[in-house]
């Protein structure tokens, strides 16, 4: 009974780190580019919701949709501001200005709100599920945590299959020459994968938050990593490999703190990874990408 | 500037070879080949003969310098204590770089392989530390240690990894990084009169024998490393690293690399052994970073692994030392480790504020240097000297 609660807490922790990851990947298959940044988009919406729903007493709702629409505003900026002059320049270049952009935000956090660790108050009040006579307990984040994660991968993927922007965001990826040629928008197509990320991260931030309650400037950092570990685990720039690998890196680490060693899941994680992309270069979902001579 | 001429020049050529193309076609070719060949050796003779001087000069200068300020008393303590450190991510970048900007391949674990090197030399040291051994050699030693030590890490991990391709390559050198410090934050790690005892657990269960001592425990890591490092062991091996890496570079190997970085499958077609020669330069950049890993476990006391000096921060940081420099610039790498950790500790008065500059700092210059239409404008209105030297042709030194 304990490994099917330790495997629902990481179906949980997986969910954020898809949600996070498709983030990353979304940006990646679009604009080439690792955004290093991202991480550091869920930290500031979990601040937001902190201000408003924990200092300002405003309605839990009103929090999670302006700490949506702020994440979503400040990811449009920050591709505006700082990536969109270095399109076209070496990736190098851009993944450095992403780790800068990184810095500031974390600053600016440190700035406003200092060091010390915020205690974060869950925004989910359902009560936890109760199964088999109470042997099995299932937190009401948890399953909020999952539901959202679906039902927000169905409608993204549904988004991108039938609607006309989503199908504009598969043909920049594709070949953005081209799709500039058939008279796509490619930099409104490009702003709106970022908006599109950022809000995820906000949704994946306050969700993290509200299961593991503390929040500090650095708080975005090391999910970021694992949600981009995540990313590149299912095949970066895969919206399903997003979600699968999230999922999967999710459960792995907490299956490995409850059963190997507690300390050492990060590096089982990572561990996890190298053998994977070892086997399969491109992830499990990537594609395989012929060189051509 | 140099090469400007160079390339036209070329171009020259190229166009007077399709217009006598047909006339006595083969002598013609042998002939501007020779040319061609005799252009290029003195070109780069000289040039990389000159910009290597001055990359040492630099260094040596600098070295000068400061011993003379240190004795007229006229270094604050501050700067005094970031002497070493200062020479540490000047050997790190410039390390980086042959992996970065020589191989052409992104890394982003080379703080992984500076804490192998920290732990293996700390390891060494300790365990001879009541020997009769004079402290220069040991320490001479503990680095080479951390350097082969560094070096096998690098080639296991290498031999696989290098099969993948860019943001791959850079995840899996990422996880190996963030592997490392976590395995080494979990071992413990006694001797006595048997050798050395490991353990995962605690130091109780490593069953040391009487007199025997814990060098690594778990998460505190390693105390009473003997402090042997100091500037000048720092310039030393500052000006082994430059020295290895400029003659690799200038070198049939380093040839052979920067063939692989331009175009793999050509080289590959004309007979160059691509995993040898990655592999090479790989593995030479993770043993440099063990040296430098050496002079920092040799610096600091107690030596522990945490985020902050072996997590994928550091690695980040050193990357960013090498593109602001300049990729594949060795001299830019020299100069930029120097100013931007400098830097922090000149923007000390503004307290806490000085990381948002740096980070400020840090976007503006990316975008002032790279962004394409900011380099065409730079092309047309500024004078060419002022920018030029090739800090991201990838041909510099």
């Amino acid at each position: 009974m304990s490994f099917i609660s330790y495997f629902i807490n990481g179906l949980s922790l997986g969910s954020v780190y898809a949600l996070i990851a498709l983030g990353y990947t979304m940006v990646y298959g679009i604009a080439k580019m690792l955004n290093f940044a991202h991480g550091d988009v869920i930290m500031v919406g979990c601040y937001v919701v902190f201000v408003t729903v924990i200092n300002l007493h405003l309605p839990v709702p009103v929090g999670i949709l302006l700490s949506i629409l702020i994440c979503t505003a400040l990811g449009v900026t920050v591709e505006r501001v700082a990536y969109k002059p270095l399109r076209g320049a070496s990736s190098l270049a851009v993944l450095i200005t992403a780790i800068g952009v990184s810095y500031l935000l974390q600053n600016i956090a440190l700035l406003i709100f200092g060091a010390n660790m915020k205690t974060f108050t869950s925004v989910v009040s359902i009560p936890p599920l109760k199964l088999a006579g109470g042997r099995l307990n299932i937190t009401g984040e948890a399953l909020v945590t999952v539901a959202s994660c679906v039902v927000i991968m169905v409608g993204l993927t549904a988004f991108i299959k039938k609607s006309k922007a989503g199908q504009a965001m598969l043909a920049v990826s594709e070949d953005k020459g081209a799709a500039q040629l058939m008279g796509i928008n490619v930099n409104g197509t490009i702003a709106l994968t970022f908006a599109i990320g950022s809000a995820l991260a906000a949704v994946a931030g306050i969700l993290l938050c509200s299961t593991y309650p503390s929040l500090t400037p650095y708080t975005g950092a090391m999910p970021g990593i694992k949600a981009f570990v995540a990313a590149v685990f299912g095949g970066i720039g895969s919206i399903p490999g997003a979600f699968v690998g999230g999922l999967l890196l999710g459960v792995i680490e907490n299956l490995s703190k409850a059963y190997i060693s507690s300390q050492m899941a990060d590096a089982i994680v990572f561990a996890v990874l190298i053998i994977v992309l070892l086997v399969k270069p491109t992830g499990i979902l990537g594609r395989q990408i012929h060189e051509k001579v | 500037m140099d090469k400007d001429n160079w390339d036209k020049d070329n171009m020259d050529k190229d166009n007077r070879d399709k217009d006598n193309m047909d006339k006595d076609n083969m002598d013609k070719d042998n002939r501007d080949k020779g040319n061609m060949d005799k252009d290029r050796k003195d070109h780069l003779g000289n040039n990389t003969f000159r910009s290597g001087l001055i990359t040492y000069g630099l260094v040596v200068g600098l070295y000068v310098v400061m011993q003379v300020l240190m004795r007229l008393g006229a270094v604050p303590s501050l700067i005094q204590g970031m002497l070493v450190p200062l020479c540490m991510y000047v050997v790190l970048a410039v390390s980086l770089n042959l992996t970065v900007g020589i191989l052409g391949e992104l890394s982003l674990g080379h703080a992984g392989f500076m804490c192998v090197g920290a732990f293996a030399s700390a390891v060494f040291s300790l365990t001879l530390v009541d020997s009769p051994m004079p402290a220069p050699v040991r320490f001479a030693l503990a680095i080479l240690v951390g350097a082969l030590a560094a070096a096998l890490f690098g080639m296991v991990v290498g031999i696989p990894v290098l099969r993948l391709r860019g943001d791959y390559l850079a995840i899996v050198t990422l996880a190996f990084g963030e592997i490392v410090k976590n395995v080494i934050n979990v071992v413990y790690l006694g001797f006595d009169s048997g050798g050395f005892h490991i353990s995962l657990k605690n130091s109780a269960s490593l069953h040391l024998a009487e007199g025997g001592r814990v060098f690594i425990n778990g998460a505190q890591g390693l105390k009473g490393t003997p402090q042997d490092s100091g500037f000048t062991a720092g310039f030393i091996l500052v000006m082994l690293t430059l020295a290895i890496v400029l003659n690799l570079v200038h070198s049939r190997s380093g040839r052979a690399i920067m063939a692989i970085r331009d175009n793999r499958i050509a080289a590959e077609s004309i007979g160059i052994n691509v995993t040898k020669y990655k592999l090479m330069a790989f593995t030479i950049s993770a043993a440099l970073a063990g040296t430098a890993g050496a002079l920092y476990s040799h610096n600091f006391n107690p030596l522990a692994a945490t985020p902050k000096n072996f997590g994928y921060n550091q690695s980040i940081m050193i990357l960013v030392f090498v593109v602001l420099g300049g990729i594949g610039n060795i001299r830019g790498s020299v100069i930029a480790a120097l100013v931007l950790t400098l830097l922090p500790e000149l923007l000390r008065g503004l307290s806490d504020y000085r990381m948002l500059i740096y980070a400020i700092i840090l976007i503006v210059m990316m975008i002032f240097n790279w962004s394409p239409s900011l380099v065409a404008w730079r092309e047309r209105y500024l004078p060419r000297n002022l920018f030029g030297g090739g800090a991201h042709d990838g041909k510099g030194a």
